[in-house]
């Protein structure tokens, strides 16, 4: 017996299949003449400089922290949202104290400053201390 | 052997071999990139036992999330390729005792336990019935597991904070 | 239906499935031409063939012969694989999808859909979370700076508004009590579409599926004046149609889902009062059903030609802050709405 999830697995061979195969024609027929420049990392003309893997910042790596938790949050609500309608006031209840906890989470988060997105915070020179640095 | 055992081998196969290279290459996004393929092959293997939400709960939850954290992790570091993946202190003996008894436990279960097959179809989805038990005998334990989640967040953004602080200075 | 019957009529929707959806994007693209230049009071393309009709083919065979450029300082396998899971994630998505109601063919009952999933919605959800490994890899891979920045700031931005997704997605679950799509579709019966039902849910979701294919006013992975191409700097010739159809691939897909979410998805509202035949019906259904997901793919375009793009840390807030809440606010409207009305 071929389930639906089979007929994905098949959905999902062809697609990888088709992809293999356009990639691997337009290999054949390209053309392949490499150079010194064309090689180069594309840096607006200039000559790259330093490693091409720069630190980025860590909020990022908040972020998907975050995402990870609400993530899990997401995925325990939809068996909740299912069984809902067959559950009256009862299951309201309890979604709303889930949903509760959730907020309280999320305000927590906003309260803290976790969820700004830090921006650089530029120190505009002041009139008076430049004036003193020529001074001296 | 019918084709259910086929696809069986097959996702097999792709979680094994992929966790073999998760933890012998030497770079560590090759690794983060195995992994991928271990959780996807594991995942195969929920849906062939007729477990729908926990394979798509697997991605979404471990593919989706945990995985992008890691790799996050894993770009954040300057040191990428040929990471020596050997710790300094290395107890062959120990270790070859721990690992070998939990072989035979993992060995004893699997031929002690009485495997019980049904000789039924696969159930059409196991989420309204998730959902319903979720909400009536367990609601105390969805509950917590908010509360737990709320407990993490909390704590895991602290953390973070806290490293945040400590890398202006 | 015998298994062989049932293989066949797979093979054959996957087929159709494959060739429309190629289809759809290489004249996606070329109406995305035509309407950019509709909104700068512009030609657009008109060269080749009947007004410009030829040109999708025209560039992908420009792509298919030119040179591939893979930089020294870029990881070779991994730069290879990139557009390979995008393009194919992209591809995966598209099997759950209904495009009409049950019809009698040669006798058959074939349902319009590749494979109808009981958990459809949730296949769609884990695909979608999937998307950010190509871009990620992509990023890195390439070993530009442009590409790294590109690669992770997408990733940042797509799981934020993934949040926003999976919570407004949980108010169209609320109303249908089922994650089959043909079933979401059937919930909405009768004109209680869920875009009227729960506008909030509506508009947090479509903005997050802009914001999740990467689309502006939320282009910022790809924003030209500060990162030249994002994650597809350093992609050329066909690595880098790649992507380019994935991202067009991805839209139709946003399309497809926001049609069959929240506009009802075939239903045409008192359609069956009208006395029509079967056939006439469903033909009517389907058509709508394309119509409605044209007029969505319709306003990703003419929301790029009006709108600006967001700063980055003007997006996340806007996904963090405004459609994480609202989209929380909806689930509590749905669920009120459900006890109250009895729906």
């Amino acid at each position: 017996m071929l389930t639906e999830f089979g007929k994905i697995l098949i959905f999902i061979l062809f697609a990888a299949i088709f992809v293999i195969i356009t990639l691997f024609v337009a290999k054949i027929v390209r053309p392949n003449r490499p150079t010194f420049e064309k090689l180069k990392i594309y840096e607006c003309g200039e000559n790259p400089e330093g490693s091409p893997w720069v630190k980025f910042n860590i909020r990022f790596y908040v972020i998907a922290l975050i995402f990870l938790i609400f993530d899990v949050e997401v995925v325990l609500l939809f068996p909740w949202a299912l069984a809902y309608k067959e559950m009256g006031f009862y299951g309201f209840s309890i979604g709303i104290i889930f949903l509760l906890l959730l907020v309280l989470g999320m305000a927590y988060e906003w309260r803290k400053g976790d969820l700004e997105w830090a921006r650089p915070k530029p120190k505009p020179p002041k009139l008076n201390e430049i004036l003193k640095n020529k001074t001296n | 052997m019918n084709y259910f055992d086929i696809i069986f081998y097959l996702f097999a196969i792709i979680t094994v071999v992929s966790a073999f290279i998760v933890v012998t290459t030497r770079n560590i996004v090759y690794s983060a990139y195995s992994l991928l393929l271990t959780l996807f092959g594991i995942s195969g293997i929920y849906v062939l036992l007729g477990a729908d939400f926990l394979a798509v709960v697997q991605i979404m939850v471990y593919v989706g999330g945990i995985l992008i954290l890691l790799l996050f992790g894993v770009m954040l570091t300057n040191k990428i390729t040929s990471v020596d993946i050997r710790t300094g202190t290395i107890h062959l003996l120990p270790a070859a005792v721990g690992s070998g008894i939990l072989l035979g436990i993992l060995w004893a279960v699997m031929t002690w336990t009485d495997w019980k097959t049904y000789d039924t179809q696969i159930p059409s989805t196991t989420i309204f019935g998730l959902g319903k038990i979720l909400i009536t005998n367990y609601v105390l334990i969805f509950e917590l597991l908010a509360l737990l989640l709320l407990i993490a967040l909390i704590g895991a953004a602290s953390i973070a904070r806290r490293e945040e602080t400590e890398e202006n200075n | 239906m015998t298994i062989w019957e049932i293989i066949i009529t797979s093979v054959i929707k996957i087929a159709i499935a494959l060739t429309s959806l190629l289809l759809s994007v290489a004249y996606m693209v070329y109406f995305e031409r035509k309407i950019s230049a509709w909104a700068q009071n512009r030609l657009g393309p008109n060269r080749v063939g009947y007004r410009g009709l030829l040109q999708p083919f025209a560039d992908v065979f420009k792509l298919l012969f030119k040179e591939d450029i893979v930089p020294d300082a870029a990881n070779k396998t991994l730069h290879t694989m990139a557009p390979f899971i995008s393009l194919f994630v992209a591809f995966a998505t598209y099997a759950v999808v209904p495009i009409g109601p049950e019809v009698n063919l040669f006798g058959y009952q074939i349902k319009l859909v590749v494979a109808d999933v009981n958990i459809g919605i949730l296949y769609v959800l884990a695909l979608t979370s999937l998307g950010v490994y190509g871009i990620t890899l992509a990023g890195w891979s390439s070993g530009s700076k442009y590409s790294l920045l590109g690669g992770i700031r997408s990733s940042a931005q797509m799981i934020s508004y993934e949040v926003s997704i999976g919570f407004s997605i949980g108010g169209v679950l609320l109303m249908a009590g089922s994650l089959r799509p043909i079933d979401i579709v059937n919930a909405q019966y009768g004109g209680m579409w869920n875009a009227i039902l729960q506008p909030i849910g509506f508009i947090t979701f479509v903005v997050s599926a802009f914001a999740e294919t990467n689309r502006l006013p939320f282009d910022l992975p790809e924003a030209e004046p500060e990162l030249v191409g994002g994650y597809h700097t350093e992609y050329s010739s066909f690595k880098f149609a790649g992507f380019f159809l994935a991202e067009y691939a991805n839209m139709i897909i946003a399309s497809l889902l926001i049609v069959t979410l929240y506009l009802g998805g075939w239903q045409i509202p008192y359609v069956d009062k009208l006395g029509l035949s079967e056939g006439l019906t469903v033909v009517l259904q389907i058509a709508s059903f394309l119509l409605k997901t044209a007029f969505m793919l319709f306003v990703f375009i003419w929301v790029r030609w009006s709108i600006p793009r967001f700063r980055y840390d003007q997006l996340m807030n806007l996904g963090w802050k405004v459609m994480f809440p609202l989209a929380l606010l909806n689930i509590v409207w749905v669920a009120m709405l459900i006890m109250i009305f009895k729906l």
